[in-house]
This record gives C-alpha cells, structure tokens and sequence, in this order.
C-alpha cells in the first residue's frame, strides 16, 4: 500500500492532482478558520461587486461569497466522498459477485445492472428527492449511491471474468479455499487499480450531480453548497443584473476540484497499465469514457 | 431478428422497472401515500379529477398487487394522469408540448458532436502522437470532466448577458405568430443556438476518444497493412476500411450518450429558461407537481429506450455477424 501511494506521488500528474483535492480537504476542515466572513450576516451590501474586502463580491443578501464557497466546499466533500464510497461499495460487491459465481447469480445481477444503465439516471434522483422531501446533504448522497453503481458493476465484472479464469485463482480453489477469502485476498487487490478508478470518478459525478439537483430546486435551501449557492444566485437572477461573482466562485470550485480528481485518475490508469505510458491518453479512461454512462458527466 | 426480439423483451422488463419505481416511491414514503402525492391537488384540482388521477395512480381500496395491476394498465395505456401545476393539462399534454423542444435541442446537438467528434477522432488516430492528437484529446478528456451546468451558465453569461448576441430565454420570440415562415425559423435558430452547442461541446470529446480508441485498435489490423501493401490511398483506407469498422462502438455511445444528453437537457433548458422538458420538469419540481415528475420520469425512460433500440438496429445494420444469431 505504501509502495503504491509513492509510485503514485512519483507521477506529475498525481501529484498535481493530489495537490488539488488535498487543498480543497484542508479548506474543508479548516472551514470556520479560513472564512474571512460569517456566512450568516449581512456584511456587505447587495450584490456587491469583488475588491480587496470581498475577494468574490457579495450575494443579494449581502453574505460574502468567498466565506460561502469555504463552507460549501464542506457539504460538497461531504457528499462527494459519501456518495463516491456508497457508488464503488455497492459496485464492487455487485460486479465482483457476478463475475466470481457467475451462472445464474451473474445472470440475475447482470439483469439489473444493465437495468439501472438504461433507466437515466438524473431523471429517477429526481423523483425520489422530490418524494423524500426537504432533502439535505446526506439523503441526496443516499439517493446518488443507490442509484449510480451500474457502471462500476459493469466494469468490475468484466475485469472479475477475466481474472476468474487465472491458474492462481484455479490453485486457490482446488486448495479448497472458501470463496470470501479467493475474493478478499486473491480477487480484490487485483481489482484496486478499477476500484480505486470508480471511487475517484464516483466522487467527481457525486459532486457534479449534487450541484445539479441542488440547482435545479430539490436540495436543502438552508444548507450552504456549492449546488445552493447556484441555485439562491439563479433564483436571485445573479447572471442578469449583472453580479456574475456570485456564480464564479461555486463554478470554479466545482471545475478545480473536477480537474483535481481528473488528473489523479488519469495517473491511477498509468500506474496500473504500464503499456500505456508512452501513451498520451490512458486506455482506461479511454475505456471509461467510450462508454458515455462512466463518471466523467455522462451519467447525467 | 433473434437478436432483436431479445433486446425488445429486455427493454419492455426495464421499462417495467422503471414504472415500478413510480408506483413504489410513493407508497414506501413514511406517512400516507396519498396524502404524499396529492398534497399539492387538492387546493388546484376539483374533487372528481382528484378522484380519477388517484385511479391512475393505483390508489384504490384494494392490496398492492392489484393497485399494481391497475397502475400499469394506466402507464401502458400511456395515461400519466393531471398535471397539478398546469392544472386543466394532463401530463401527457404537457409533456406533449414540450418534448419536441427537448428532442430538437437534443437531436442536433447529438448529431452535431457526432459528426465533429468522430471525424476529430478518425484525424487524431490516424496520425497518432501527432500535433493535433497531443492537443485534441487532453483537450477531449478535460471538457469531460466540466459539469454542464457551469458550460451552460457561462455560455449564457458570455453571450446572452454580457455581449447579448443571443436572447436568454424561450424558444421563439413571442410576438412572432409560428407558421412556415423564415421569421419564425431564424427565431428559432436563434434561440436554440446557444442551448445546442452548450450540448453539442458537452458530448463532442467522449465522440473523440470513442472514435480514436477504437480506430488505434483497428490500425493494427491485418487487413489494413494489406491494403496499405496493395497501394490504396491514404483517404480510402482511412474512411472506407478503418473508420467504417471503428463505427461500431461509437454507435453503441451515441445511444447511451443520447439517453445521457436527456439528462444534460434537463440542466441547459433551466440555464436558457428554454420550454423543454427539463424546464417543464423544474417548473413542476417547484410546485412538487408529483404526477408531473413521475411522468418524465417514464418518458425519459422511453427516450433512452428508444434510442438503444435504434442503436441495436443500427448495429445489427453495419455488423453482418449479429444478422444470423
């Protein structure tokens, strides 16, 4: 494990990523610390423009934006790495199982996979947040981890079928091995480089999709996040009158951050393919991305 | 046609699930389903329509099973109920109304990054490492990663706001009266503009890296040095031996990628306030019109669906091994 995360550090481009997502966790943590301003007064007037005293302007209600877009980046890491981890949890253990048992087992799980790949995605968050109501941080992760594993089951299956068929995984069996252990300790570090792909990719569609409900009116108003900050700025017609700041800072943090979480699994694919170094663009990714229903946005 | 009566049953089951969720979510809910989901009705809707979209919905005096039954009667007969928030419109009406705008935005800006897309990717493998691959597919991969929430948003910013070249809301200019007329078609344009190529720009990389991908495996192939070795021209064998075999996983994208820039729509409508679906769907979230919600749910579904039947079609069209199985 070690060894894995100082090959990864080696590499320019996780590096730079790390550093990214590291200073948005920090941000996150130190939130109340590093907020020039209480994101509940009034401490500047509406819809006023960036300076040296508000570095990102002020909202309709006069709260500092700058303060705003610190405390979101809580919510949104939050819900981020909650759903991430619930995606790639329920991904793993439902590709894994279909491709270790195979039979009937893959046939059923293999149903609903391709099921949950077809029903768009957006679509069904949509109705169950509207369903559950006053939807806050954590019911919204729920809703994203239940509904987004399909791709990671899909790709981790496939990767389990073909790991499946190793002698050391025949020797494992006729050595009467019980199957969790095959599959905790035979299957699974093998699988860490896609594991560890999904979760990242989750995270990044975890985010993306909060600030999308929560824009589009099904979030928790009283929460500070990124996603409600756009949606208080587009129900206040920020863009409109002009105050183009208030949306600025949420979008640029969401860009940032997504670039961060990019350029680490672009890293992570180089590491785990070799082959590919040479190459510019990493096959996974490449892979992740000819399938549109992947992490990067296309879930939508 | 084996292959295809297959891929029909598959999507008639998905179909079912997907209704499934609508008639689940409610009655799983803590508190009275009906109550739920009629929260809002009652103020708006007279008793008897109240009564008949409780009907639609299953809710009526008897177990689950049969409320089922009576619920997916209405979906197969493709009665959605009435719309809460758009009150003497049903669902379907709505939908109706709003779903060619959607399907436009989301056609063309489909079509447009296709073409773009792949033709870009079919330059990019063919001289793999080359300037335009080294700049074209980070660039791909990077416009991956932006939401389109913020393209969106700062395509409006820039364009409609700040230098208003193009108008920030609607479909058309209201005092234009629609008819075949060229006013109203360049009204049209003009409004769409912005929302298709917000759309188009989101999907267009994915187009790249499928197409060269799948071209860099196929370069490899025997066949290709063979026509090399028989003196075919560059284009001939770029378009009609390798990019006509590479096709087919972009084909397989393009019906995910449709189903997924639904999705997109949703987001861009609400930015552009254009009157699709998507801001339809935000309109009823407002008003947390239920019937409304749920029934876009189903018809997103039945888009998606749709365009992976076309895919299958399309597929079974170019690869002549699917035609005997």
């Amino acid at each position: 494990m070690r060894g894995l995360l100082k090959t990864l550090l080696a590499n320019r481009k996780a590096a730079i990523g790390a550093a990214i997502v590291a200073l948005f966790i920090l941000v996150a943590l130190a939130a109340p610390l590093v907020a020039p301003f209480d994101i509940n007064q009034r401490v500047a007037s509406p819809h006023e423009a960036p300076s040296a005293e508000h570095v990102m302007g002020a909202t309709r209600m006069g709260r500092d934006v700058l303060s705003q877009t610190i405390h979101g980046t809580q919510t949104s890491l939050i819900v981020g790495f909650a759903a991430g981890l619930l995606v790639t949890v329920l991904g793993t253990a439902i590709g894994v199982t279909a491709g270790y048992f195979g039979g009937k087992v893959d046939e059923v799980l293999n149903l609903f996979t391709n099921i949950s790949l077809v029903i768009p995605n957006l679509p069904l968050m949509l109705v169950l947040a509207a369903f559950i109501g006053q939807t806050g941080p954590f019911v919204i992760a729920l809703i994203i981890g239940l509904t987004s594993w399909g791709w990671g089951a899909r790709v981790t299956r496939a990767q389990t079928l073909s790991l499946r068929q190793r002698d050391y995984i025949l020797a494992a069996e006729m050595l009467g091995e019980p199957a969790w252990r095959i599959i905790t300790f035979e299957l699974l570090p093998n699988l860490i480089s896609i594991i560890g792909f999904n979760f990242i990719g989750s995270v990044l569609y975890s985010v993306i999709t909060e600030a999308t409900m929560e824009f589009l009116g099904l979030g928790d108003p009283m929460v500070v996040s990124w996603g409600t900050m756009l949606y208080h700025a587009q129900s206040t017609s920020a863009l409109q009158v002009g105050a183009w700041w208030e949306m600025a800072a949420p979008c640029l943090a969401l860009v940032i951050f997504g670039s961060g979480l990019s350029l680490i699994n672009f890293a992570v694919d180089e590491i785990a393919n070799p082959r590919l170094r040479t190459l510019r663009v990493p096959a996974k990714v490449l892979a992740a991305l000819t399938n549109p229903t992947s992490n990067q946005g296309g879930r939508a | 046609m084996a292959f295809l009566l297959r891929r029909v049953g598959f999507y008639v089951a998905a179909f079912i699930v997907a209704a499934t969720f609508n008639f689940l979510i409610p009655r799983l809910m803590p508190g009275n389903p009906v109550d739920i989901m009629f929260a809002q009705a009652g103020g708006t809707l007279p008793p008897e329509a109240l009564a008949a979209l409780k009907e639609t919905f299953g809710f009526i005096d008897q177990p689950w099973p049969a409320q089922f039954v009576t619920y997916l009667k209405s979906v197969f007969t493709w009665d959605l109920g009435l719309s809460v928030k758009f009150h003497p419109l049903t669902v379907n009406e709505v939908l109706l109304r709003a779903l060619p705008w959607t399907l436009m935005l989301v056609l063309t800006s489909s079509l447009i990054a296709f073409a773009i897309g792949s033709l870009a990717g079919i330059l990019a493998a063919w001289r793999r490492g080359g300037s335009f691959d080294s700049i074209g597919a980070p660039i791909a991969l990077m416009m991956q990663a932006m939401p389109p929430l913020v393209t969106s948003l700062l395509a409006l910013f820039l364009f409609a706001i700040y230098w208003p070249v193009f108008p920030t809301g609607y479909a058309y200019e209201p005092e234009i009266d629609p008819g075949f007329t060229l006013e109203f078609f360049c009204s049209i344009f003009k409004h769409a503009f912005l929302p298709i190529v917000t759309m188009a720009l989101a999907q267009v990389g994915g187009y790249l890296i499928t197409m060269r991908n799948s071209m860099i495996n196929l370069l490899g192939e025997d066949y290709i040095v063979l026509g090399t070795a028989k003196g075919l021209s560059d284009s001939r064998l770029r378009m009609a031996y390798a990019a006509r075999n590479a096709l087919l996983p972009t084909v397989t994208s393009f019906a995910m990628t449709l189903g997924a820039s639904f999705g997109g729509a949703l987001v861009t409508e609400v930015v552009f306030n254009y009157p699709g679906l998507g801001y339809t769907l935000f309109q009823g979230i407002t008003a947390r019109d239920y019937p409304l919600i749920q029934g876009q749910l189903l018809i997103m579904t039945l888009a998606m669906l749709t365009a992976n039947f076309i895919a299958d079609v399309l597929y079974v069209a170019l690869d002549p091994r699917l035609r005997k199985g």
